[in-house]
């Protein structure tokens, strides 16, 4: 019961968040901070991840090819299609929903315990529209950036893995690369980037901004907030995968 | 002038206002007094409309806030100024930032003008020189202060605050009490101020409103509250043996 009733609240406060900012000027301002806590400061996981995770994909694919049928270029189409379908998107977004979704609840959390948001709102502001707003903007603006700079970084990832370990060369990573591909496997990982983009910053916003009590009654709407927002984009992830794979 | 009437709040099953009513003049220092606890900040809250009230209105100058919804409401909250009990600066912006905020998001102020509004609020509560400090980096009763400039930055017509001089020395406490009742008389506003502090309640209350258990249990001005039987209020008020003996004093003084 209780379960629904916030599902209803949720909803509710996506709703008041799309209401008009008060100022444009401010507005604008507020994206730009917003996209650089978000998304800025968020490069250097995301690159070193990305690195990672395509090395280890390249090498797990090589180390799994043990059927001589399988030509060599498998390695650059398995490293190609996984990064782009899941690995980039999904993964990289749950890890992001631990970092951003702790940030921005604990974030607004406090404000709300400190009576900032009250004071907001006794000014005639609204307060969701000017906290809350201009992170689902920054956010799925950067997400679909953020998640093509990851792509981009966890091929070269593979590449390395394959070169270093001398499992293949060079042309035949990149024509396993080029195989087989399809232009709407990048549109499906730029949609499933902006629905997560904004499952994460709305969700960790409700937790937020919906805190009572104190200081630890903020550290458990972060932590709820991460748990949610993962247990969210699993959900939306299955459901995008069928509407639009299938 | 802001009309309260029959407001009754619970939270859960615990209901923390009874049939409230009150009456808050223009252009004078209204006080609500009253224990620990006792519903003081709640009723604050659902002046403001902060808090819904379960039963009863608000009305500010005739206009039912209570029944407003939305952007109306809005509209009304623009004219009131609030100072929290916790202070409630917004600790990612600097002091002057804190005090322009309001200016820079309801108002069209030019960069200069809203520096100007600004450097002058900053003044009237001796904080002028600390513009740039951040709100973590100031004392609690230097926070207070900030947080008295920025409820006064848009001229309000209505001004809240809630225990404005709790945590300040008794010079400051007196230096923020006459700001208070400067700015009411010179622009005529409707303040409220939630108290503790006797010496204030003496000093500029105009009106008194004491509240105990939930309920307006008495209320009256500034003299009267010394001539007072009310058994309540004379422990609440008069709780020291100092106290007692300054009551002995005043009564004199008022015959
Ligand atoms: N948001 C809330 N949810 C539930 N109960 C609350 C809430 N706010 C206040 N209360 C309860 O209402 C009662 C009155 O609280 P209030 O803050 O109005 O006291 P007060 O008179 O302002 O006291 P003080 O002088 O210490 O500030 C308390 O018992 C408190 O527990
Ligand atoms: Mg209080």
């Amino acid at each position: 019961m209780r379960r629904l009733n916030n599902i209803g609240k949720y909803f509710l406060m996506v709703r008041i968040i799309f209401s008009r900012p008060e100022k444009w000027k401010i507005f604008y301002v507020r994206i730009m901070n917003e996209i650089d806590i978000i998304g800025i400061k968020s490069l250097p996981i995301v690159a070193l991840l990305s690195v990672f995770m395509g090395g280890v994909i390249a090498l797990q694919t090589a180390a799994n090819m043990t059927s001589p049928l399988l030509p060599e270029y498998t390695i650059g189409y398995i490293t190609r299609s996984s990064t782009i379908l899941e690995f980039s998107p999904t993964i990289l977004s749950l890890i992001l929903a631990g970092k951003i979704g702790s940030n921005i609840a604990s974030e607004i959390g406090t404000m709300r315990v400190t009576e900032q948001i009250d004071a907001l709102e006794t000014m005639g502001i609204n307060s969701l529209t000017y906290l809350v707003l201009p992170k689902i903007v920054g956010a799925v603006f950067f997400f679909p950036i953020m998640i093509i700079f990851s792509i981009g970084l966890s091929l070269i990832g593979g590449w390395l893995a394959v070169i270093s370990s001398g499992l293949s060369n060079t042309e035949t990573y990149i024509f396993g690369l080029r195989s087989f591909f399809l232009m709407s496997d990048i549109w499906y990982a730029l949609i499933k980037a902006i629905v997560f983009a904004f499952v994460i910053v709305t969700l960790s916003s409700f937790y937020g901004y919906y805190t009572k009590g104190g200081a630890l009654d903020v550290g458990r709407s972060s932590t709820q907030a991460v748990v949610i927002s993962s247990v969210v984009i699993l959900i939306c992830n299955f459901f995008l995968t069928q509407m639009i794979l299938l | 002038m802001i009309e309260v009437n029959n407001v009754d709040k619970s939270f859960g099953g615990n209901q923390v206002l009874f049939d409230v009513s009150a009456k808050f003049e223009t252009g004078k220092v209204n006080m609500i007094i009253g224990q620990s606890g006792q519903g003081k900040s709640v009723l604050a809250k659902c002046i403001v409309g902060l808090h819904e009230v379960d039963n009863g209105s608000i009305l500010y100058d005739g206009r039912n806030f209570s029944e407003l919804e939305g952007f109306a409401r809005r509209d009304i909250r623009k004219e009131i100024g609030m100072l929290f009990q916790g202070s409630a600066l917004f600790d990612s912006m600097s002091v002057e930032d804190n005090v322009m905020f309001p200016l820079s998001m309801l108002t069209n102020m030019t960069k200069k003008e809203m520096q100007d509004r600004a450097d002058f609020c900053l003044d009237r509560v001796n904080l002028l020189g600390k513009n740039k400090l951040f709100p973590a980096e100031c004392s609690g009763g230097m926070q207070k202060r900030i947080a008295i400039a920025r409820a006064i930055a848009m001229k309000p017509k209505y001004l809240f605050c809630d225990e404005p001089n709790s945590g300040l020395d008794p010079k400051t406490s007196i230096v923020i009490d006459n700001l208070i009742r400067e700015i009411t008389y010179e622009f005529n506003i409707t303040t409220v101020v939630i108290t503790h502090d006797m010496n204030s309640v003496i000093e500029i209350g105009d009106n008194i409103v004491f509240i105990h258990e939930g309920r307006n249990w008495w209320s009256g001005d500034s003299n009267s509250i010394i001539t007072t039987e009310n058994p309540e209020i004379n422990g609440f008020v008069y709780a020291s043996e100092f106290m007692k003996d300054i009551k002995a004093l005043m009564q004199k003084k008022i015959q």
